[in-house]
């Protein structure tokens, strides 16, 4: 039996214009104060600090890649110590990994998917809060150990036995260890929340075929976060139990194996690539119908593509372990799953191209950084099914190569479409344009330095340069190449200086947006710049594809929730019809208490196994709190 | 942009069950995700199982008893736990405050016979990896059964305090789904744990 709430009620088809927004305004705002900052459980606001703070672990780790970067400027440098560099390669993956590129992408996609389904707020907020807050800690976590000499040294990839006690027997790499479970845990919670908003929150009408493929590209990165991460999540736990109590998952003389750790990282690493990068080609699609002025080429070619390269991602991982001496039936396989890849993301690029041809492209710097994208993802692309093969494999592996080859996927693949999506969306999230002269230098000068900076790492790796040295001898006769690769870094380094000038420059004085700057089609324009609290006045229905260019006179709605207590709208899964009304849960300290908890928690159990015992307790102290009905209408009725 | 209002959805329910409700899908993504993680840990055992020529390490394997008698529980299980849904689905107060007693009382029973199939698994965490891969997969099932006897728990409280309104009965049924996955995650365990070491 189903229950429908008082027609009494007051209800947003009593109210109009100024009357409905200030009464939805009051409902759905984040409380002020530094309390009600802390309680904020509003999508854009924790999508927003999300991207800061993804933003700022791009730039720590971006120094950090300079700092490299001037140590093999030259031969024989001794800028940086064998240790330092050890431990700065270490964080520098670990941290443009784990801290900026997956949680980046999913902090557009916090802050963007309710607004592109129609909905007022995502699902599970109080879940996504402390997503964020779990993020920032373990984030935190791991910089503060650095910055204490006790970061960790092994490399993002962790191989044991380097990793195990006996030849690492400090605390670095339980440190990385725990910072894997809470960038797990953070992205994990935001994985689940995007399925749900997707699947159940999506505006009346939205069928399966209207969905933006931005969405789309959340949708099934979701997924890849749900089966890829617990992989690392097991690998991760028996590391740090092998560290800390004497388990033997790795430990060879007692029945461990050390290629599990690579077969369990790799089952996640490789995914993990496409988590990034799937997003990034989202991005492309919204962007690219914008500036060509015509829907993507292909929608449901490019959905499948989407669908194909999410399934495929997981027959890829054996691609990284071809010289650890595996059975050739098996490298035959991964070799051929590997090369099969190519053909989806090969299929999105033609439909993007064909989007281009047969479209009116206006070249601002959105679709720049697009074009820079294909160029730069093909090539990657190019040297992609190049290691792919085993002979090629075998002779490059470990070298410079490969580390040319998937900074050009993942910087090409999804930095790029990332830039790209500041520039666009940066006027719904601030309410200002950014400056498009800054913003075409800041590409020419991110499009050059980059290949300067990593196209003679191909040539390098060809002839032998190792990666992971922290120098080379002047015999090698691979000065000339790194010192341009260096003066390269430079010049990408500013072009992302140049970004944030303008970033900065922008939210002072910045043009006004207004409500759709672009003259887009997807329904996040169809609010405010920035958009209110409550996201839309009314909840939109949607009949096209491309709602904004469909219905650009009048925009069809939906009445009925209620002001009184928020409520988000609940669709049927594939025809996305009318079903529930929800009650959307208000803002709550709980979510951070239950993190700070969780925090202890982990970071105790480094020291201690007994943290595991004395820190429950406060865990499900904060999680009872946090699920406690309050006595406000949303859980009284 | 004007707005042309196309309908009005005062009249749907606030709440639904199963499919129906944000938390039921919430808990589907919980579970998947679960689910893989349990899929993940079998596979680095049958990885481990693969590598060793002697399997188990230096050990007797698992007395049967502990794990046999759990699955027999959590096969009964059900009975409650489908009583306590149907109960929940007709808001049937009485019935769920006595379903969810019995399944918090259910979860207690098998957290203490865990207590013991842990000590008769003949081995220690550190002894091998064998050792170690059985405690970790053990380990994690007990998380989940100890994480559901907790909302058991939480929601018998609170169906019996002034909290126990409709939307809540909502709650009670994904809960049940919740433990249908437990005791379904535990099927391949116990014969993983059980009876592979004894073939």
């Amino acid at each position: 039996m189903s229950v429908t709430a008082d027609k009494r009620e007051l209800r947003d088809d009593a109210l109009n214009g100024l009357q409905l927004s200030t009464r939805l305004e009051s409902l759905w705002r984040t409380p002020s104060g530094f309390l009600g900052a802390l309680m904020s459980v509003d999508h854009k606001v924790v999508g927003r600090r999300y991207i800061v703070t993804a933003f700022v672990f791009l730039l720590l780790g971006g120094v950090l890649a300079i700092l490299m970067r001037v140590q093999l400027a030259g031969p024989e440098q001794t800028f940086l110590s064998p240790d330092k560099y050890n431990q700065i390669f270490t964080m520098h993956g670990s941290t443009m990994m784990f801290l900026f590129a997956v949680p980046v992408m999913e902090a557009f996609a916090v802050y963007l998917v309710p607004l592109m389904v129609g909905t007022r707020n995502i699902a599970f907020p109080r879940l996504n809060a402390f997503s964020y807050w779990i993020f920032l800690f373990g984030g935190c976590f791991l910089w503060i150990s650095f910055m204490l000499n006790v970061g960790p040294d092994v490399g993002w990839f962790a191989y044991v036995p380097l990793s195990s006690l006996q030849y690492t027997p400090t605390k670095r790499p339980d440190v990385w260890a725990q910072m894997i479970t809470f960038t797990e845990v953070a992205a994990l919670a935001v994985a689940v929340e995007i399925v749900v908003t997707v699947f159940k929150l999506r505006a009346p009408g939205m069928t399966l075929d209207r969905i933006p493929l931005f969405v789309w590209a959340m949708l099934v990165t979701a997924f890849l976060v749900m089966f890829a991460m617990p992989s690392i999540m097991v690998a991760s736990t028996s590391l740090i139990l092998d560290r800390l109590v004497n388990t033997r998952f790795y430990d060879s003389s007692s029945g461990g194996h050390p290629l599990l750790w690579q077969h369990l990282f790799w089952f996640f690493g490789h995914p993990e690539v496409y988590i990034i990068f799937i997003p990034g080609t989202g991005m492309v699609s919204a962007i690219l119908a914008t500036f060509a002025r015509r829907p993507v080429v292909g929608y449901p070619v490019v959905i499948l593509s989407l669908i194909a390269t999410g399934f495929l991602s997981f027959g890829l991982w054996v691609h990284h372990m071809f010289v650890t001496g595996l059975p050739q039936l098996g490298a035959g396989l991964f070799t051929a799953s590997s090369m099969l890849i190519a053909v989806p993301s090969g299929l999105q690029i033609f439909c993007w191209l064909a989007t281009l041809w047969d479209g009116r492209p206006v070249y601002r710097t959105p679709l720049l950084f697009v074009i820079g994208f294909i160029v730069i993802f093909v090539l990657g692309g190019l040297s992609g099914v190049m290691v792919a093969s085993v002979p090629i494999d075998t002779q490059v592996h470990d070298t410079y190569f490969v580390v040319a080859h998937f900074h050009y996927v993942l910087i090409g693949g999804a930095v790029f479409p990332l830039i790209g999506a500041v520039y666009y969306w940066f006027p719904k999230i601030t309410g200002r344009m950014l400056s498009e002269t800054l913003g075409r230098w800041n590409f020419w000068l991110a499009f050059v330095g980059f290949n300067v900076a990593f196209f003679p790492m191909h040539i390098l790796g060809l002839i032998g340069m190792p990666r992971r040295v922290y120098t080379y001898t002047a015999e090698m006769d691979w000065a000339h190449l790194n010192l341009l690769s260096s003066g390269g870094a430079a010049i990408f380094a500013i072009s992302f200086a140049l970004l944030l000038a303008n970033a900065i420059l922008s939210l002072r004085s910045g043009a006004l947006a207004g409500n759709n700057p672009w003259d887009a089609s997807t329904l996040e324009w169809a609010t405010t710049s920035p958009p209110a609290p409550q996201n839309f006045d009314r909840i939109p229905v949607v009949k096209h594809r491309d709602p904004l260019w469909a219905d650009n006179e009048s925009l069809p709605v939906v009445v009925g929730l209620s002001l009184e207590r928020r409520e988000v709208l609940l669709t049927t899964l594939a025809e996305a019809d009318p079903q529930v009304r929800e009650a959307s849960p208000e803002p709550s300290i709980w979510p951070l208490l239950t993190a700070i908890a969780t925090t202890v928690f982990f970071i105790g159990s480094i020291f201690t196994p007994w943290a595991v015992l004395w820190g429950t307790p406060p865990m499900a102290v904060a999680l009872i709190g946090w699920f406690w009905p309050g006595g406000s209408k949303e859980n009284e009725e | 942009m004007r707005q042309t209002i196309v309908r009005n959805v005062a009249d749907l329910p606030t709440y639904g069950y199963g499919p129906r409700s944000g938390p039921w899908w919430g808990a589907m993504g919980f579970i998947a995700l679960e689910g893989m993680g349990f899929a993940i840990a079998i596979g680095a055992y049958l990885y481990l199982y693969a590598v060793n020529p002697n399997w188990p390490i230096g050990a007797a394997p698992p007395d049967l008893w502990p794990g046999t008698a759990e699955t027999v529980i959590y096969l009964l299980s059900i009975i409650p736990n489908e009583v306590t849904n149907r109960a929940a689905h007709r808001q049937d107060l009485a019935k769920v405050r006595v379903g969810l007693i019995v399944m918090a009382l259910i979860g207690i029973a098998l957290l203490v016979l865990r207590g013991f199939e842990f000590a008769h698994l003949n081995t220690r965490w550190d002894n091998s990896a064998y050792g170690s891969i059985v405690w970790l997969i053990l380990g994690l099932h007990t998380t989940h059964l100890a994480t559901d006897l907790g909302d058991t728990v939480v929601l018998t409280v609170l169906m019996f305090t002034r909290h126990a309104k409709p939307r809540r009965f909502s709650d009670v049924t994904d809960n049940v789904f919740y433990w249908n996955f437990v005791v379904l995650a535990w099927l391949p365990l116990y014969v993983l744990l059980d009876w592979v070491p004894r073939l």
